[in-house]
């Protein structure tokens, strides 16, 4: 596809709901990922809650960078590339922490984070 | 979108803003599942359709390349880690135990205010309410020639980054002998 999808539906230049609209969505994302983080006993279940935040943020940065003002084109594409490289680094963060699991749940029979008060034996 | 009908019905304000109240409705309802839910593999279902909604958010403002990257690489990757990871250390169908209701009743208390305070602080600020300014007809050309040239360093950093992580982890998970 040559056109962005995005201009090919026709919104390129106007959109249909304002910048606080995302700010509260963000806000309601980041708001749910924290509280799953506090309530989970599941490491992994807080590790879902953390890719939440880190999904409420990237959807912050590009918020900001389609309503942004100053300049009419923006060669920098500041937006997207802060999202490319959150993904990435979200992808290192989440193969790392499951490594860890699989260790605690080797060496513990659990991964319940309030059974557990050390790495290792 | 070579469908003609799907492209007319799709066209204009009103289309983008049906679609972003139904993306906004997926997201919201799939999000409360994914934080709230008790048992661990249905929070990660939710997580699926979470993450499937916020890509169509990024489509919506204008980079179809980031839209693409999440699906293929966060619901495609990470979910699929997160999947093998609950099954590898959970009993399957293993409900969590119940959360108290003390600290049900706090976190929620916590989260509503703190939603509260952030909501207060964005209505203080005046928005730009319109997107006036355009965005680049395709953005997979730009972006690929600024991480050629501008972001070079944080580009190379970032696969080392990648390559250190996968080896870290592959080490860290090895069979031990006892």
């Amino acid at each position: 596809m040559s056109e962005s999808l995005a201009q090919t539906m026709g919104f390129a230049a106007t959109h249909p709901v304002g910048l606080p609209i995302y700010l509260i969505v963000a806000a309601i994302l980041f708001v749910l990922g924290l509280m799953a983080c506090m309530l989970r006993r599941n490491a992994i279940g807080i590790l879902i809650g953390i890719e939440l935040i880190l999904n409420a943020a990237i959807l912050n940065f590009m918020a900001f960078w389609r309503f942004r003002g100053g300049l009419d084109t923006d060669p920098a594409m500041s937006g997207p590339m802060f999202g490319v490289f959150a993904i990435v680094l979200a992808a290192c963060e989440a193969a790392i922490a499951l490594a860890i699991l699989l260790n605690l749940y080797f060496n513990f029979g659990s991964v319940e984070v309030d059974k557990i008060r050390r790495m290792k034996h | 979108m070579n469908n003609e009908a799907v492209q007319i019905a799709l066209t204009g304000w009103q289309g983008a803003n049906i679609a972003f109240w139904v993306i906004t409705l997926v997201v919201f309802v799939s999000a409360c599942f994914a934080a709230l839910s008790r048992s661990i593999v249905q929070a990660a279902f939710a997580l699926f359709f979470c993450l499937l909604g916020i890509a169509g958010y990024y489509l919506l403002l204008g980079s179809a390349f980031l839209a693409v990257t999440q699906i293929i690489i966060y619901v495609g990757g990470i979910l699929v880690l997160l999947m093998f990871g609950i099954l590898l250390t959970n009993r399957p169908l293993q409900r969590d135990l119940p959360y108290s209701p003390a600290l049900y009743g706090f976190v929620c208390l916590a989260g509503l205010l703190l939603l509260g305070a952030i909501e207060s602080v964005i209505a203080m600020v005046p928005w730009q309410q319109a997107a006036t300014l355009s965005v680049p007809a395709s953005d997979v050309r730009p972006l690929g020639r600024m991480l050629i040239t501008k972001y070079l360093l944080p580009f190379e950093l970032a696969g080392i980054t990648l390559l250190l992580c996968l080896v870290g982890a592959a080490y860290l998970v090895r069979r031990r002998e006892r």
